[in-house]
């Protein structure tokens, strides 16, 4: 499973073929309630410059304290990345003006990281698995946000996310093609979820993606690479990517370079567009920020931040694959998101106790129970599962009813439909609208045989060695029964007298 | 009956504690004497309703038995320290209509132990200068004269100094990142104290280099400096680099017996441009202390001669970088503009009209030395040379107990007389290697110059022994017998 095999992307130029090289720092908030070096709040949707300390508005004479929250939260993230934990790390000042920048610099990590070099492994198309090395994570405050649309002639600043503490997550130039660049940053998103350290929500600015991509022939050195900057949705990276390497191809096939600078995609278009050259970039002027201590812990505090970390999901999947025997495309699609997982986990211990059986004789039906109806009739009434109106338990009653051979799968089907809408016990559903299954061998022999006399010529047909017919004797019986009739034993009914 | 402003702190407290005075009358005699000294425009603020107020409230603690050492006492403080809803400038144009929000922890410290603000003291612009001149709200001067020639008090805490010297206020915050406190206590006939880097909170303290910032007390004597140093210091959660270490009895140090105490004799202070009457008196210093039975030891501190070059690279670095939120966007000055200028021609008129020329050339200075292509050059150098400057007096305190010097190479000299910045600069020479190594110091009056000026001599300790430095200051105070006081023109 963790071998690595890589789908091959290649842009087709007219000189020949192209790879493209992908890198992506992902910024991520930190879920606490208090800033980076601030106590003010941190949540989304106040009140412009409601959330402002006087540290955050960098006025003369404030000082920033560190959250040891956040700390924690970026300890516990290089955890789960694999990663090595800085004991020592120390916090830098990155010097540039800008009016929703109060303090004149960001405070940000640069010589010396909290967390340094790790891995994930993403999933791809197919079954294939990549592995993406992560360079480095850094702690750093989020700038304010100046609005230019509110009034004719001033920008306005709104300084709620000033200081908001950041996690940057910075990949090495592993990607090789859009998807895996989508594959990485869900799968980085997936695991802040899963610790917690992140809620994801990149429409919400919590989460967003500086992205890096150069072109090169098969075997050549990395080329030039230009980086888009603050890409928010996992399928805007992809087509970034996309556009970016087509247009860096262009140029080159045209006898152009590449000019290293910072890009913005544009959603609407589809397009990246220069923003800065590297003439323009600004010279940072990083040094130790004189305001704070350098961060340092020990393998204690380390320890703890491990033990709590939950079950990641690559454990999880490798559970559900080697000791529920789940379908390994199901197994990926439930530990996808943390709260799918967890549902299915509930799911199956209540089975497992309403049923008496074994988890890895159940789980795989269960799983597919859930990824095909549960989902199906969820999204049918637009809702997902953190709204779901039928509990895990309601729906291993539900699943418990057709593994004991009381209601067909079919029936499962409408009783879903009922429970969704009504919210009712799946057992007070079946008692009444009669949907538990015939199982009881003498009244569907006596059905079967009135079938096969009713259809002598279909009879000859599957003697004389045509045995598709059997299915027109199951859709006969399961009419007569109005779909009451237990499948599986009308199968077998109807493959012994038909034999003759 | 004396007059009350000539009172110390000591005196007036336990005058106070007696009930022979009221904090009332003591503050009373301030106001006047600072309304009576406006010639030296050693105030940016004058704060007399609200000195009144809180010396009332200071009788009220009196009567009820309440009262800590400084209860009642009047205090400058220095423009840079935040005061709640009273104009904080910082001795700049930039800051010329700031009145913060919030107090700082040093000052919340003074008024927390009963003291009063009679004003805000003028100061070089951001605390950038060693002579008060850089001031956008004038020159101080200083009460000490050279004839009819009008002289600096030193800088950056000159305001605060001429204070003391002047008879107007008990004491002063001051604060020292090169020698803002200790330079211009030697060019006044005070003691100034910069305690161990960490000892005091700069939360609240417009920072100018915030790896050396310290604040410390200005004061007429030895004791009024343990008294006040144990009103300001204090573990602030609130400052990440202030240190949770006791606050010990400072007063009760001063013992008088320094016998067996090991005093430091640096070879690499002295030099041919310090002018004779100082090394004599540096000498004089070293004979005081040996009758009052310490040891005195030849040392080396080596890396001396670099301390100047690589404070003038750190500070400026630092001052660059937190100066930069003076930006016109949120508080303080912004230039007016016309229709259709951008943000950089904003920040462009706005930083140019707020802050003065030193303030700018050190911004510049920072900017450039922090620069890609520049900084192993020159800040990572200086940050290397810092290490062996801290490694010197480490190694020294292994024989030594504190160490003497001069505080500086020459007495006051005349407004205007200094027009070359490098030659200001080495008006920190003795001063700045101890800030460098974030170590105490203090100055005390020592002697007069030929000219009748006041001289200082230097006491520098190991970290957080500011006990020891104040328990040998207290002794040479004792043996120098400074008396001298200067006329009284301003009034």
């Amino acid at each position: 499973m963790n071998k690595d095999m890589s789908n091959k992307y290649i842009i087709k130029g007219a000189t020949g073929d192209w790879e493209i090289v992908v890198g992506l720092e992902i910024h991520a908030q930190v879920t606490s309630n208090a800033k980076l070096f601030s106590g003010a709040s941190t949540e989304f949707g106040s009140e412009p410059n409601s959330n402002v300390s006087l540290v955050d508005a960098a006025f003369p004479g404030m000082l920033p304290v560190i959250n040891g929250e956040c700390v924690r939260q970026a300890v516990r993230t290089g955890l789960a990345l694999g990663a090595e934990i800085n004991k020592f790390s120390r916090f830098d000042r990155k010097n540039y003006f800008y009016a929703d920048l109060p303090q004149g610099y960001q405070i940000s990590q640069f010589a010396h990281p909290i967390v340094g070099e790790g891995e994930v492994v993403v999933e791809l198309e197919g079954g294939i698995t990549k592995t993406i090395g992560i360079e480095r994570l850094h702690l750093e405050q989020d700038a304010g946000k100046s609005i230019h649309d509110q009034h004719p002639s001033f920008t306005l600043v709104d300084l709620n996310r000033s200081g908001v503490a950041l996690m940057e997550i910075v990949s090495k130039p592993d990607m090789r093609s859009p998807e895996e660049a989508g594959a990485y940053l869900r799968k980085i998103r997936t695991l802040l979820r899963y610790i917690g350290s992140c809620d994801g929500n990149m429409e919400q600015g919590s989460m967003r993606a500086d992205v890096n991509v150069s072109v090169r022939r098969s075997g050549e050195p990395f080329g030039t690479r230009c980086e888009i900057k603050n890409v928010n949705s996992v399928r805007f990276v992809m087509q970034a990517i996309d556009y970016e390497a087509r247009r860096q191809v262009d140029i080159l096939e045209d006898g152009g370079t590449i000019d290293q600078e910072t890009r913005l995609f544009d959603p609407g278009k589809g397009e990246t567009r220069s923003m800065r050259s590297k003439e323009e970039a600004h010279d940072y002027r990083y040094f130790p920020d004189p305001d704070l201590l350098p961060l340092e812990f020990d393998d204690a505090f380390i320890d703890e931040a491990r033990e709590s970390l939950p079950e990641l999901p690559d454990a999880k999947l490798a559970r559900f694959v080697g000791e529920w025997g789940l379908p390994a495309y199901n197994a990926a699609t439930l530990v996808g998101e943390k709260e799918s997982a967890l549902w299915f986990e509930d799911l199956m211990g209540h089975l497992v106790k309403q049923t008496g059986k074994p988890a890895e004789a159940i789980a795989s039906r269960a799983s597919n129970w859930m990824l095909s109806d549960l989902f199906g009739h969820l999204n049918k009434v637009g809702k997902s599962l953190t709204d779901s109106p039928v509990s895990a338990e309601q729906g291993a009653k539900l699943l418990a009813l057709v593994l004991d051979d009381t209601i067909s799968g079919s029936a499962a089907k409408d009783v879903l439909d009922d429970m969704i809408e009504t919210g009712r016990d799946p057992a007070v559903i079946v008692e009444e609208k009669g949907l538990k299954q015939v199982s009881d061998t003498g009244a569907l022999e006596a059905m079967v045989d009135k079938i096969m006399e009713a259809n002598p010529a279909q009879v000859a047909q599957f003697r004389e060695g045509k045995t598709k017919v059997l299915g027109f004797f199951v859709g006969q019986v399961m009419k007569e029964s109005r779909g009451q009739a237990n499948p599986a034993v009308v199968n077998k009914i109807l493959a012994e007298k038909l034999k003759g | 009956m004396t007059d009350l402003t000539d009172l110390t702190i000591a005196e007036a407290r336990d005058k106070l504690a007696a009930r022979e005075i009221s904090a009332r009358d003591l503050t009373k005699a301030a106001i006047d004497a600072m309304e009576g000294a406006r010639a030296l425009n050693a105030f940016v603020t004058e704060t007399p309703d609200r000195a009144l107020a809180m010396a009332d409230e200071a009788d009220k603690r009196l009567a009820s038995g309440d009262a800590q050492p400084m209860t009642g006492i009047p205090v400058a403080v220095k423009d840079l320290f935040c005061t709640k809803d009273v104009r904080t400038t910082a001795g700049s144009h930039m800051l010329e209509p700031f009145t913060p929000p919030y107090e700082s922890t040093v000052t919340a410290n003074l008024w927390a132990n009963g003291a009063v603000m009679i004003g805000k003291a003028n100061m070089d612009e951001f605390a950038m200068g060693s002579s008060n001149e850089s001031s956008y709200f004038g020159a101080v001067k200083n009460p000490w004269r050279l004839g009819d020639t009008d002289l600096v008090p030193g800088g950056s805490s000159g305001g605060s100094v001429a204070a003391i010297a002047a008879r107007i206020a008990q004491g002063a915050t001051g604060s020292d990142t090169g020698g803002s406190i200790r330079q211009p206590a030697a060019f006044t006939g005070t003691v100034g104290l910069k305690p161990t880097y960490g000892r005091c909170s700069r939360y609240g303290m417009v920072a100018f280099a915030s790896s050396l910032d310290q604040a410390g007390p200005l004061t007429r004597t030895v004791r009024d400096s343990a008294i006040m140093l144990g009103a300001m210091a204090g573990y602030d959660a609130k400052d990440s680099t202030s240190v949770d270490t006791p606050i010990p009895d400072y007063e009760k140090a001063l013992t008088g017996d320094i016998r067996g105490l090991k005093i430091g004799i640096p070879k690499e202070y002295h030099s041919d441009d310090t002018p004779k009457e100082i090394e004599a008196l540096w000498q004089q210093g070293k004979e005081w202390l040996r009758e009052a039975g310490a040891e005195i030891v030849d040392i080396s501190l080596p890396h001396t001669r670099f301390a100047l070059p690589t404070y003038y690279i750190v500070a400026p670095a630092e001052a660059s970088s937190n100066l930069a939120r003076y930006d016109g966007v949120r508080y303080g000055h912004r230039a007016t503009l016309e229709k259709g200028d951008d943000l950089n021609e904003m920040y462009e008129a706005t930083r140019a009209e707020g802050f003065g020329a030193e303030v700018i050339r050190r911004i510049m200075i920072g900017t450039y030395v922090l620069s890609a292509g520049y900084y192993d050059a020159y800040y990572l150098k200086a940050q290397k040379l810092r290490t062996l400057i801290a490694d010197d007096f480490h190694k020294a305190y292994e024989k030594v107990d504190v160490i003497l010097t001069p505080t500086t190479p020459n007495p006051a000299f005349a407004v205007g007389a200094k027009l070359d910045p490098i030659a200001m600069y080495y008006n920190d020479v003795f001063t700045v290697p101890a800030s460098l190594a974030g170590l105490p110091g203090i100055s005390v009056p020592a002697g007069l110059s030929s000219d009748g000026l006041p001289l200082g001599l230097q006491i520098l300790g190991r970290a957080f022994d500011e006990e020891t430095v104040l328990k040998v200051a207290d002794v040479m105070e004792q043996a120098a017998g400074f008396t001298a006081r200067p006329g009284v023109w301003w009034k």
